[in-house]
């Protein structure tokens, strides 16, 4: 399989008062084509800060130190991959929301509140998609019963001919401050409206026409998610990157809008990374899983695999310390909290709260290693794995 | 456990008048809680579960009478007293008077904003104690360290502010501060969603240690199913301010009768790669409790309803031992269940 992202040793610093905090350690990430990939890990583990140093979306005080996210747009075209963190911002702003979007935790602060949730969905077109719409304008213009202001048809033909060349053309900015030419965009802006409509009427959003020219706060929750889902989807992404996409929404609407993703799968989108705290969705969702802890990828594998035969003690802890549907006698705990990671411990971050905690914990940083097919794992305990896979060499 | 009723609530009714016009006029009421009637008995966990907005916390609430219901009753039968008690009818003066308050304890949400941060843990504790009785500043810190001990924490963390604790350890410190003044009842309100999950297993089972060894009730108020099933004796499933079904725990898990209970349970994302799962997904949301529909409150979303459904409202009916559902076909739910999972595509399983 050929990877569609993956981040090499992504390590990412933030500088506040107290110190700094090493919130990524030399953390590799892959995702590959046609997979739903879910990271999960307790609050403060560097999850989300992992997928928006991918996204160069970290802010200040962060600042990303080192490593590389390579980045190979298509399937089967033999694209070099593209190194994120080398490329200029205004190229990133090209990228972001066009070949991969995101779909942020909280509905309520990722829409904008005084502007209607179809003209914020309109935006990414706006951004990414002029050439195209300013080609759909022209074949409208040309057929006659295109209602146009009269005497102004030619020079708006002119003008989104240029715009379909170049969107970025000097004399369509100079045009936008004349007052009467100004109105040539309003036709581009109701051809985004449109589109912005069709896809929030995909969603499974029952008249979508009317939900469009609704401001957030008319919206419930579910239908929130759905817009903020509606944005992330506009521009057709390759990957798409749901950061607790579910998190805040009640059982019902978060079994309907997985449901969604997982059909979206099927049809628009080729890869998911999937964000969450959520062990649960991950097992319904996910492909494949990244287990994190304070700041380092511990443990990943096929979904099956981890959930019947979890290797990193961290992974096993965790998984004892949900609920189950048929819980017999007392939840099992990880004794002691997450350490503060302006001083993380030395060596394997977890050794301080592991069971199986040996001398070499406390000094080495283990190395994350294959202990299977497709199951890789940063602990001490598989060590003899490695020395093993190296001698069948 | 005893058959021995502690808390009793009587067609338990709170509305929240909506204001408008110039003349701030009513002009409408939130019906949070549109009559309910629980008995939670002594010594048992009663979950309490819905989703947002279907009036859970405000029971919690009102059972620790920190908003007066609209009407209705809340008989409470304390600890060495012959007659019930109406909480719902008593001044908070009266309340006070009656010495009751300190009988009646919660433990909220959100640990961080629940605790005043400028007091050391010391005081948030002991300010409920101060209350109540009077005691020597030696006996009082005594009593303090012998709570935090309880909840598994210990004297060093008398004189610091909750900022300098974890979230699980300040919910630690809360739970210190319910029981401090001996309650008889403690409304637990999702007292773990803030939490993560190793944290969220450490303070489900303190919970579960302090019930046997304090001999307090809970009602413990959730949206987490699997979290309810593992703390609680009996659950019951609220929707838009109505309880739909009351069980025991295991009944309600394996012989569901609302549809709403089963869509609830089967929307729960499992762990549990290889279990079958059949999955009812509900249409949109749940509607608006200014204007709830006519007759059941769940017919616009259930996959069930008859025309019967939009015209009469089901009353809650026993249908078998500690096992109250309302539901016009309650008694051929189980099968309406089994054909549905069978007619659906596999795709959507």
């Amino acid at each position: 399989m050929t990877r569609i992202i993956e981040a090499v040793d992504l390590t990412t610093h933030f500088y506040t008062y107290e110190g700094v905090v090493k919130a990524l350690d030399k953390v590799c990430l892959r995702v590959d084509h046609g997979i739903t990939f879910g990271l999960v890990g307790e609050s403060g583990c560097g999850k989300s800060v992992t997928v928006r140093s991918m996204m160069r979306i970290i802010q200040e005080p962060g600042r990303i130190e080192g490593g590389k996210v390579f980045f190979t747009p298509k399937k089967g075209e033999s694209v070099q991959a593209v190194d994120l963190l080398s490329k200029s911002e205004a190229w990133m702003q090209g990228l972001r929301g066009n070949r991969i979007s995101m779909i942020f935790q909280e509905p309520n602060a990722a829409l904008n509140p005084i502007m209607r949730v179809g003209d914020q969905v309109a935006e990414s077109f706006l951004f990414h998609r002029k050439k195209s719409m300013s080609q759909k304008i022209l074949t409208d213009l040309g057929r006659a019963d295109t209602v146009v202001f009269p005497g102004t048809r030619r020079i708006q033909k002119a003008l989104y001919a240029l715009s379909a060349q170049t969107p970025k053309a000097r004399i369509l900015t100079l045009s936008r401050r004349i007052p009467l030419l100004r109105r040539w965009e309003t036709r581009m802006k109701k051809e985004a409206f449109r589109r912005a409509t069709e896809i929030i009427g995909r969603l499974g959003i029952a008249d979508p026409d009317a939900v469009a020219k609704n401001y957030p706060h008319n919206l419930s929750g579910g239908m929130k998610q759905r817009i903020v889902i509606a944005i992330a989807l506009a521009c057709k992404p390759d990957l798409l990157i749901a950061d607790e996409a579910t998190s805040n929404l009640d059982v019902t609407v978060q079994a309907q809008i997985l449901t969604l993703l997982k059909d979206l799968k099927k049809t628009e989108i080729s890869s998911i990374l999937m964000i969450t705290h959520d062990l649960g969705v991950v097992a319904e969702t996910c492909d494949r899983v990244g287990v994190m802890y304070a700041g380092t990828l511990c443990e990943e594998a096929d979904v099956k695999e981890l959930f019947t035969d979890p290797k990193h003690p961290y992974t096993i802890a965790l998984l004892a310390s949900v609920p189950q549907r048929h819980q017999e006698g007392e939840l099992k705990t990880i004794d002691g909290t997450v350490p503060n990671l302006v001083h993380p411990p030395s060596g394997c971050r977890f050794h301080p709260r592991c069971p199986h905690v040996m001398p070499k914990c406390r000094d080495e940083v283990p190395a994350f290693i294959p202990v299977g097919e497709n199951h890789k794992v940063a602990c001490h305990l598989y060590d003899v794995f490695e020395h093993q896979g190296k001698s069948d060499v | 456990m005893s058959e021995e009723i502690i808390l009793e609530l009587v067609d338990l009714k709170k509305h929240y008048p909506v204001l408008g016009g110039v003349l701030r006029r009513e002009v409408n009421t939130v019906k949070a809680l549109d009559g309910i009637s629980l008995a939670i008995q002594k010594g048992e966990c009663l979950g309490l579960v819905g989703e947002s907005g279907c009036g859970k916390t405000t029971t919690g609430k009102a059972i620790v009478r920190l908003h007066p219901p609209s009407s209705g009753h809340i008989f409470f039968h304390p600890k060495g007293q012959e007659n019930p008690v109406d909480i719902a009818a008593l001044s908070p003066r009266q309340l006070k008077g009656k010495n009751l308050r300190h009988k009646l304890q919660m433990v909220f949400q959100d640990p961080t904003t629940s605790m005043n941060p400028r007091m050391l843990v010391k005081n948030i504790v002991a300010e409920p104690i101060q209350e109540q009785e009077k005691l020597s500043p030696k006996e009082l810190e005594a009593r303090v360290v012998e709570l935090l001990t309880l909840v598994g924490l210990n004297r060093d963390h008398l004189f610091r502010y909750p900022h300098e604790f974890s979230g699980g350890q300040r919910q630690r410190i809360a739970v210190a501060r319910a029981i401090a003044t001996h309650p008889e009842v403690l409304v637990l309100d999702e007292p773990t969603s803030a939490l993560d999950v190793s944290v969220q297993a450490q303070i489900l089972n303190l919970l579960h240690r302090l019930r046997k060894k304090l001999n307090l009730t809970y009602l413990f108020v959730t949206h987490h199913l699997l979290v309810v099933k593992y703390i609680s004796d009996r659950i019951a499933v609220m929707y838009l301010g109505k309880v739909v079904e009351l069980a025991d725990t295991e009944t309600l898990f394996e012989q569901t009768l609302h549809p709403y209970t089963w869509a609830l349970l089967s929307g729960i994302p499992s762990t549990e790669i290889d279990a079958p799962k059949a999955r009812i997904l509900l249409e949109g949301d749940v509607p608006s409790p200014l204007d709830p529909p006519a007759g059941c409150r769940f017919h616009t979303r259930c996959p069930f309803a008859l025309d019967l459904c939009s015209e009469a409202e089901p009353p809650l009916l026993a249908t078998g031992e500690n096992h109250q559902v309302a539901c016009h076909r309650s008694h051929e739910t189980r099968s309406l269940f089994h054909s549905y999972t069978k007619e659906m595509p596999p795709a959507a399983r």
